[in-house]
């Protein structure tokens, strides 16, 4: 017989991490169980760009959210969870895009995100090894990257200085009313939180999360050679249409000096093998934004498996179709960012105090009724 | 090498030093002959030097000629090569 728990969490990736630690915060007991081990899923093959995002006013809302968390948790970061504050340029090609940089930047500013534009010259300056005649960039200097597993441990490791109980390498077989059956054991508890991100439809059938593969790519050590995170405007054309293949410029500087070099979109099931000519588009992409990448070393490609709701937008909230199951999924490619701030939501709305952004767009209860489903 | 033993000899800098080196020589024995123990540093900043000697460990890069991450065990000093050791990357 194992003991109650008020709250236990299935999934021990940042997302489900991320819960734990809100939950315990709020004096919950809670358990954290993990099939494998903490961040070894989606959360390992993410970049850790911790990014603000306007693909839709909610998405901004849990981004610019979830920004303001993390910056406040920065500084207790342990140094392995290599938190650097290199900021965003959001490359624009053309005068069409810098006409778009433009419109982002008040979007930006009515979301309280600071931004600043920058002239030809001054991309040139901020990243001398972007291709010349670009038309500018919007740079956001509160966006960060991380490395995802380690941050995932370092929010575990507060959730178990508050109490919690992590478990890995126990895979839960199914979630009843206010239980959880992994193997012989049956868990009781007040609420379950399905935190199992593009696995969460194996243990709560109707909730329509697909793995959306990406590809990516990182190099040896270049110290210098990009300073910032860089991605194309275009970006959000690729993130957001459920088209079956896209690519875009992204490129990441890791505290080593490697380059993250991504990003793809696949709907491909669960094939994680490597599909070298959707590498090859990715890199030729890379390459014609940052021409001088050509001569660096490429160590290691690997895929992953982003998990995607029909709407774009993750799930956080209650499930009413089974009592005290709630759901933190589907967060696409925006996990790490969110992790956070849909950590703090979802304990809020456990708690029952007034969460600081309107929980209505992520309510779950949406996808039963085909809201939003375009 | 010549066929009466004396070796044609090429000039080349190891981190701003000038050395006279045999043809033929590896950067990697040229760097031995020198005393170099650290290559290249590691991500925490341990000293790394070669290992194989065939291509494969990829512990004796080097930057030649500003191309960092050559491996020196496999490249053959030309007259006028720079090489720079123990470089971060």
């Amino acid at each position: 017989m194992t003991a109650h728990h008020d709250a236990v969490v299935v999934g021990a990736g940042i997302v489900g991490a991320a819960c734990a630690e809100a939950l315990s915060r709020s004096g919950m007991s809670v358990l954290v169980l993990d099939a494998s081990f903490a961040g070894s899923g989606t959360t390992a093959a993410g970049m850790g760009h911790l990014v603000v995002m306007d693909d839709s006013p909610a998405q901004l809302a849990l981004t610019a959210y979830s920004g303001r968390l993390w910056a406040a948790l920065a500084p207790e970061l342990p140094r392995n969870v290599e938190h650097e504050a290199c900021g965003t340029l959001w490359v624009a090609e053309d005068d069409e895009q810098l006409e778009a940089v433009r419109a982002k930047q008040g979007v930006y500013a009515d979301a309280g995100v600071a931004t600043e534009i920058l002239s030809p010259a001054q991309l040139a300056e901020a990243e001398p090894h972007l291709r010349p005649g670009l038309a500018g960039a919007l740079l956001v200097r509160g966006d960060a990257v991380i490395y995802p597993p380690n941050g995932a441990r370092a929010l575990l490791k507060r959730a178990i200085t508050n109490g919690a109980t992590l478990r890995e390498g126990v895979r839960v077989n199914a979630i009843g009313a206010r239980e959880v059956i992994a193997g012989n054991e049956r868990i009781s508890c007040d609420c379950v939180i399905n935190a199992a991100g593009a696995l969460v439809p194996e243990l709560t059938p109707g909730i329509p999360i697909v793995p959306r593969k990406g590809h990516l790519v990182i190099t040896d050590r270049y110290p210098g050679f990009c300073r910032h995170q860089l991605v194309e405007l275009g970006y959000l054309t690729s993130a957001h249409t459920m088209t079956t293949e896209s690519v875009a410029f992204n490129v990441q500087p890791r505290a080593t000096g490697q380059m993250l070099i991504g990003s793809s979109r696949e709907l491909v099931g669960w094939d994680g093998s490597i599909n070298r000519s959707i590498v090859r588009r990715m890199l030729d992409r890379a390459l014609d934004f940052m021409p001088g990448l050509a001569l660096a070393s490429a160590i290691r490609t690997w895929t992953g498996f982003r998990p995607t709701t029909p709407d774009k937008l993750p799930l956080i909230g209650s499930w009413d179709e089974m009592p005290g199951l709630w759901i933190a999924a589907g967060h696409e490619g925006l996990g790490i960012t969110t992790s956070v701030g849909t950590g703090q939501l979802l304990a809020d709305l456990i708690t029952g105090r007034a969460p600081a952004i309107d929980p209505a767009p992520f309510a779950p209860s949406r996808v039963l009724a085909g809201v939003g489903a375009h | 090498m010549a066929i009466n033993g004396a070796a044609a000899e090429l000039n080349i800098v190891v981190d701003d030093q000038r050395i006279r080196v045999a043809a033929g020589t590896t950067v990697a024995a040229a760097l031995f002959n020198l005393g170099t123990e650290a290559f290249r540093r590691s991500v925490s900043g341990e000293a790394r030097g070669p290992v194989c000697g065939m291509g494969v460990c990829f512990e004796c890069r080097v930057t030649i000629d500003s191309r960092p991450h050559q491996r020196a065990c496999l490249i053959a000093v030309a007259d006028g090569m720079h090489i720079r050791t123990a470089t971060e990357a």
